[in-house]
């Protein structure tokens, strides 16, 4: 029992991951060849070439995550911290405000926000497009940093703070240091919510920003295999340097690995 | 975390009492004191209520045919009265049902199923433990791209089949991909949600332990009744909340049908899309009556997973 489940995680996780990378090397590969009858970097050529636009989507995918993680971190550290630590009135009020775009999908959200960001100059704009990635990801920040502090030893700030410690030394020396790994995690997070929108860049982005899977889409419905296979492995990057970060940590700890999924 | 449990015991909620340190002017303190909490939450709050309820605001307000961009000014119930008898629509919500039901029952079962291999230790757990969480930060399109190229008729699973001698031409091939069935969708999703719902389940086994099955199993029960009498019970609230955000997730995803289905019948995302673009201004009421209804299901689905959640753990 326990082979046969073996087997199938195996071969259902990495088949599909290993006919891209087959297809990605593969420059003639005609049925009912198991493998190419000849191999080449044809595809990896056109991939970095001028003509596919993956190096443009490659950096505003880079540019607005960075952006958009960095923005995240700004308003849900501190929001965070307040749900995570205190307890006030309305804070159930708040907790379901920030599920609502978790649950809501954010279809009706997208489409009615894109002619008010028309309206003010924001369709087709790095800020715009970062913008409408902040309905997504500060949701999903927020929660987690504040089942982060709701297991931090706040009372370490009151013993440095009676030793002499000024706010921004509590701030540096006590709190960041140990609210630090999940502050990665939820960046990590963050930025791959970012770095897989689809729809949301789609629409707001109007065309003029270019992100990676408004590249790749076409190219995988348009019928090039190997192109198809080798920008998408471009696309799994950030993925597999999450992997490898995680797999000493975060496989400890299934249910954080677990957040993950709702990409 | 890791670091918090160097830290020692967590303390209960407690805000940082800056009131009760000895400081000049009080009044200044404690009125900071008030608006601290205030002041850290407003704008990742601002942002949630302008950023998305604004965009809910007016997409309602479009699918009441409030419109004043393109000189609609009355409200009117006729768009949502336009879709609900409409037949593509009612298509396209018996499919979106139907695939976002099998991904969510199929998924499910495997994950439980897996999750119960994965806990025992064996030769090689751990690494299969971090081989079935791979899918999980993979983006959708890249598990899609992938599948297209295994299941496609002239994909790597057919050729496996000429080899064996079980077809000779791609056409003999079932269509799998942009099929009426949705296959290439269904697994495309089932190859995020499996891990997705797994670890959840495999967390929760962790932390039972052995303990309740000996108890169980010395009072005479067979491993079926283990299951379902012992773990079963405590398990169900994690694969409830999981698979019912998985079901969401599944019912609003636009993409993955756009990319791996039929235009016709397609899914109420997909359907809601084409409206929003085309050309026809007019159709956009339409478009957000469609995203209306889908966000009106999403939320229902909510509150009757919290009501099942409560009841399974009760």
């Amino acid at each position: 029992m326990t082979h046969i489940g073996v087997v199938a995680i195996v071969l259902s996780v990495g088949l599909p991951l290993l006919a891209l990378v087959i297809w990605s090397f593969a420059f003639r590969w005609t049925f009912p060849d198991l493998l190419p009858s000849e191999w080449g970097g044809s595809a990896w050529t056109y991939t970095f070439g001028p003509n596919s636009r993956v190096v443009e989507g490659l950096w505003n995918s880079l540019v607005i995550g960075l952006v958009v993680t960095a923005l995240a971190i700004a308003v849900g550290l501190p929001a965070g911290r307040a749900l995570g630590l205190s307890d006030f009135r309305g804070k159930t009020l708040v907790e379901w405000l920030l599920l609502m775009p978790i649950i809501v999908p954010p279809i009706v959200a997208t489409m009615g926000i894109h002619i008010t960001f028309i309206r003010l100059g924001l369709a087709g704009t790095y800020l715009g497009v970062s913008l409408v990635h902040l309905i997504p990801t500060i949701p999903y920040f927020v929660l987690i940093m504040a089942s982060v502090f709701s297991n931090y030893g706040v009372e370490l700030e009151e013993t440095a703070r009676t030793l002499g410690a000024n706010r921004r030394q509590v701030f540096l020396r006590v709190m960041l240091p140990a609210i630090m790994p999940g502050i990665v995690v939820a960046s990590m997070f963050t930025f791959l919510i970012s770095w897989s929108q689809y729809v949301t860049t789609l629409l707001i982005g109007s065309g003029r920003i270019i992100t990676l899977p408004l590249v790749l889409f076409p190219v995988i419905s348009g019928g090039n295999q190997a192109n198809a296979a080798a920008i998408s492995l471009v696309f799994v990057a950030p993925a597999i340097i999450v992997l490898i970060l995680s797999s000493r940590k975060l496989s400890q700890d299934s249910a954080i690995m677990g957040g993950f999924g709702r990409l | 975390m890791t670091t918090s449990a160097d830290l020692g015991p967590s303390p209960g909620p407690q805000v940082v009492p800056a009131r009760s340190l000895p400081r000049p002017q009080p009044t200044v303190r404690r009125l900071a004191g008030h608006l601290r909490i205030p002041l850290m939450l407003s704008p990742s709050v601002l942002l949630v209520v302008v950023l998305f309820g604004g965009g809910m605001l007016v997409g309602i307000g479009q699918s009441f045919g409030y419109f004043p961009t393109i000189g609609l000014e009355e409200w009117t119930f006729e768009h949502y009265a336009n879709v609900l008898s409409d037949p593509a629509f009612l298509r396209s919500l018996w499919v979106t049902f139907r695939i976002a039901f099998i991904v969510t029952a199929l998924s499910s079962v495997i994950a439980v199923g897996l999750a119960l291999i994965l806990r025992e230790t064996f030769a090689g757990s751990r690494i299969t433990k971090f081989i079935f969480q791979i899918p999980l930060p993979v983006p959708h399109l890249v598990a899609a791209s992938g599948f297209v190229l295994l299941i496609t008729q002239s994909g790597i699973i057919a050729r496996v089949a000429a080899g064996f001698g079980l077809i000779d031409r791609p056409s003999d091939f079932p269509i799998l991909v942009f099929d009426q069935a949705g296959v290439a969708i269904t697994l495309t999703f089932l190859w995020k949600e499996v891990p997705f719902i797994g670890v959840v389940v495999l967390a929760v086994l962790q932390s039972i332990g052995p303990h309740y099955e000996e108890i169980a199993r010395t009072l005479g029960a067979t491993a079926w009744q283990r299951f379902v009498h012992v773990l079963l019970p405590l398990i169900m609230p994690g694969v409830i909340s999981t698979s019912i955000i998985v079901f969401a997730f599944t019912f609003a995803n636009y993409e993955i049908p756009l990319l791996l289905g039929v235009r016709s019948p397609t899914t109420l995302p997909v359907l809601a899309f084409y409206r929003y673009q085309d050309p026809d201004l007019g159709l956009r009421p339409e478009a957000m009556a469609i995203s209306v209804i889908l966000a009106i299901v999403s939320v229902a689905l909510l509150f009757v997973y919290r009501r099942l959640a409560r009841y399974a753990v009760q």
